[in-house]
Order: C-alpha cells, then structure tokens, then sequence
C-alpha cells in the first residue's frame, strides 16, 4: 500500500475507533436514562424515586390481575422472579395485556410502593408461534410436562 | 489484486457491468418478494397472540434490515473515498443515501402501526426507536451536506467523515434492545440460535429481506449510472452512450 494511503487509513481507523469510545463512555454514563424502566427489583430494593413519574415494566404475576367489577380500575402485580410490585391502573388496557404477558407501566410509585398507573403499554416477546403449537404447548404443560418452545429466561 | 480494485474504480467500466447485472437483480429481486410476501401475508399461520397483525414483520423486518445494511456499505464506501479517493466510492454513497432514508423511514413507519395495537402506542422514546429515528437524521444530513457543498472534492470528503462518525449509531441499533430495557422486543434472528419462530413463518421472512436486497442492487446500479452520466459528461464514452441511445 502506498505510504500517504496507509496515514489517511490509520487517521479513518484513529476517527472511528475516537468516536466509538467517546459515544461508549457517553451512553455508559446516561445508562439509567435510556432504560425505558425500571424492573422490580430495582423498585423494591429503593433505587426507583418516589413520587416522580416513572416507567415501570416487567411481566404480570399469574393469578394477580383484580378487576373492579364497577369501573375501569385494574389491580395486579408485576414481577421478574425476583422481586413484585402492586400497581393499579384505571383505563382500557391494550389487546395483549395478559398474565404472564410483559407490560411497561408509566406512573408514580407512592409512598407505601404501590405503583399507580395512568398508561399500561404491552411488551411483546421476541417468539411468535401458530396457534395451534401455542395449544398444544399448553396442553402438555398442564399434563405436567415443561414446554420446550418457551425457553428458560423470562420472556418479558 | 490491486488492479481488479482500480479497474473497479473506473466510472465506464462500471457503467458497463451494472447494465449487464440490472435485469437479472430487477427479475430476482422481484420474484424473491413477491414469493415471500405472497406467502407471508397470505399462507403463514397466524400469531397466537398478536393473530394476523404480526405479518406485518414481512414489510418492517426487511426495511429495517436494509436500512442498516445501507449504512453499512456506505461507510465502508466512505473510507474508500477517504483513503483511496475512489470517485465510485462516492458515486455510491451519494446513489444510495436517499434509498436509505426510504427504508429507514418506512421502517419506523411499520413498527409504529404494528405499535398502535399491540403495545397501544406507535412511538415511545426507547432506545432502539430513538436510535433508529438518528438513523433516519443521519441520512438526511448526509443527503443536506452533500447538497450543501458545491465542490465536488471537498462534498464527498465532507460526506465520507460524517457517515463514519454515523456509524458508530449501527452497534446501538443493533444491540439497543440487549444493552438497554427498551419496550421493543429482542431480535427474532441471531446469528448463534434458531430462529424463535416457525419455518413456516421465517421463510418467507428470509425470502423477502433476500429480495429485497437485490431490488436495493438494481436501484443503486440504476442510480450510480445516473450520477455517472452526470458526471462524466465531458466525457467521449458519456456523449457516445448518450447518442447511441438517441438514435
């Protein structure tokens, strides 16, 4: 290669990789700010503010969603294996809003932990099957078997 | 080696081999999409959750895809004409740009009426939307500066320093729904493990980025040989093509 070609090569190179750190180091120390929300065990171990409007997001508990039979309100909880919080949220949810469905909440958290709502988002997974494999996977999980499509980590 | 590189430089050369290839990437191109879109909208099964509303994956996927790859190639474009000083290099990136700000703004538009329904919004600020819409900007100012600059020289280095600084936007889209908590799903794909859907469903899928791919090919021949005929039309070759095509 020729001498000039190789300088102009290594100032590209020197370019790129000086952006590439500066843009890393940047985005590293905004990372609380670009995450959308916070999972529940950051909110149960006291790192999400209080009273301050937040997203909280996560997968909601099987067997937690009470809804008043009067009004809109919904209550369940939303989980990552580790750690639950109560939300309640009155309005119309989305069409996936399911237990065991992952959700991103916007709201405050009060005083006593629980996180009020006023907008329920859906958060889809990255699987996509046919129905009919869906029941199927159901059927055998209720026989007791583990279905093998869904995976180990949770899906939210 | 080097001399396949230089002679890939010539702008007649070039002109040349993109005429012969244009029909056969139209006719493939066209063919792949129309299959895998066909399929996919038509005879691919239906989401247990979302039900028909996930096919839309068969526009979003593709553009998306595409969008990236664009950009890709024109950084390795841009260094090109930085270092070597490639006139083709820079025909490519400047063909090319307003292709990508199509199919990173159909994209984004996609994924926001696939969001309305099923998250039950089409936009939040997460970070793979965010980092997709500086995709979008990126291409719109790499279009501005070169229209921005007269000299032809000095545009397409300008443009070559401001896709490389773009590039480093690509790994954030990519990894964004990894590295962050994001309402965006993980990609479906992954270069180590299946896919997580279907054949049925990722076939037709693959089919239609394939295609897509090549009708990208055809548009960027047919735009580099426009801008080469701009160009170039001091040029004896130019003013005998454009006879010859006149008669």
């Amino acid at each position: 290669m020729h001498p000039i070609r190789k300088k102009r090569l290594t100032i590209v190179l020197f370019l790129v990789a000086g952006i590439a750190i500066a843009v890393g180091l940047t985005t590293y120390a905004l990372r609380q700010n670009i995450n959308l929300f916070y999972d529940p065990t950051q909110i149960s171990a006291g790192e999400a503010p209080v009273d301050v409007r937040i997203r909280a997001g996560g997968m909601v508990e099987e067997g937690s969603v009470i809804r008043d039979p009067n009004s809109l309100k919904v209550e369940f909880r939303v989980t990552d294996f580790n750690a639950s919080v109560p939300v309640e949220y009155v309005g119309i949810l989305p069409d996936l809003f399911a237990e065991g469905q992952g959700v991103v909440a916007m709201g405050q958290l009060n005083g006593q932990g629980r996180f009020v709502a006023d907008q329920v988002l859906a958060k889809h997974d990255e699987n996509y099957m046919p129905p009919e494999v869906a029941d199927a996977l159901a059927k055998s999980a209720k026989n007791g078997q583990q279905p093998s499509k869904a995976g180990d980590a949770p899906a939210y | 080696m080097w001399q396949i590189f230089h002679k890939l430089g010539s702008p007649k050369w070039f002109f040349g081999i993109a005429t012969r290839l244009m029909p056969w990437l139209l006719a493939g191109g066209v063919l792949l999409m129309m299959a895998g879109i066909v399929w996919g909208l038509g005879f691919a099964p239906k989401d247990y959750l979302q039900g028909n509303s996930y096919r839309i994956i068969f526009i979003h996927v593709p553009t998306a895809f595409l969008a990236q790859s664009v950009y890709i190639m024109m950084a390795v474009a841009a260094v090109v004409t930085l270092v070597w000083r490639m006139k083709l290099a820079d025909v490519f990136v400047k063909a090319v740009a307003p292709v990508g700000l199509v199919l990173t703004f159909l994209a984004l538009f996609t994924g926001a009426v696939w969001g309305k329904p099923t998250w039950g919004t089409w936009w939040i600020w997460d970070a793979r939307l965010t980092s997709m819409l500086i995709l979008l900007f990126l291409y719109g100012g790499v279009i501005a500066l070169d229209r921005a600059i007269n000299d032809e020289k000095s545009a397409a280095r300008a443009v070559a320093v401001l896709v490389l600084v773009g590039v480093v936007n690509i790994p954030i889209i990519k990894y964004s729904v990894e590295w962050w908590n994001t309402l965006h799903q993980p990609a479906t794909f992954k270069l180590t493990e299946k896919p997580t859907m279907p054949a049925e469903m990722w076939v037709p899928l693959l089919l239609s980025v394939l295609g897509l791919y090549l009708v990208f090919g055809w548009l960027a021949c047919l735009r580099m040989q426009t801008e080469i005929l701009v160009r170039e039309q001091r040029t004896r070759w130019v003013r005998e093509h454009v006879m010859a095509g006149r008669t």
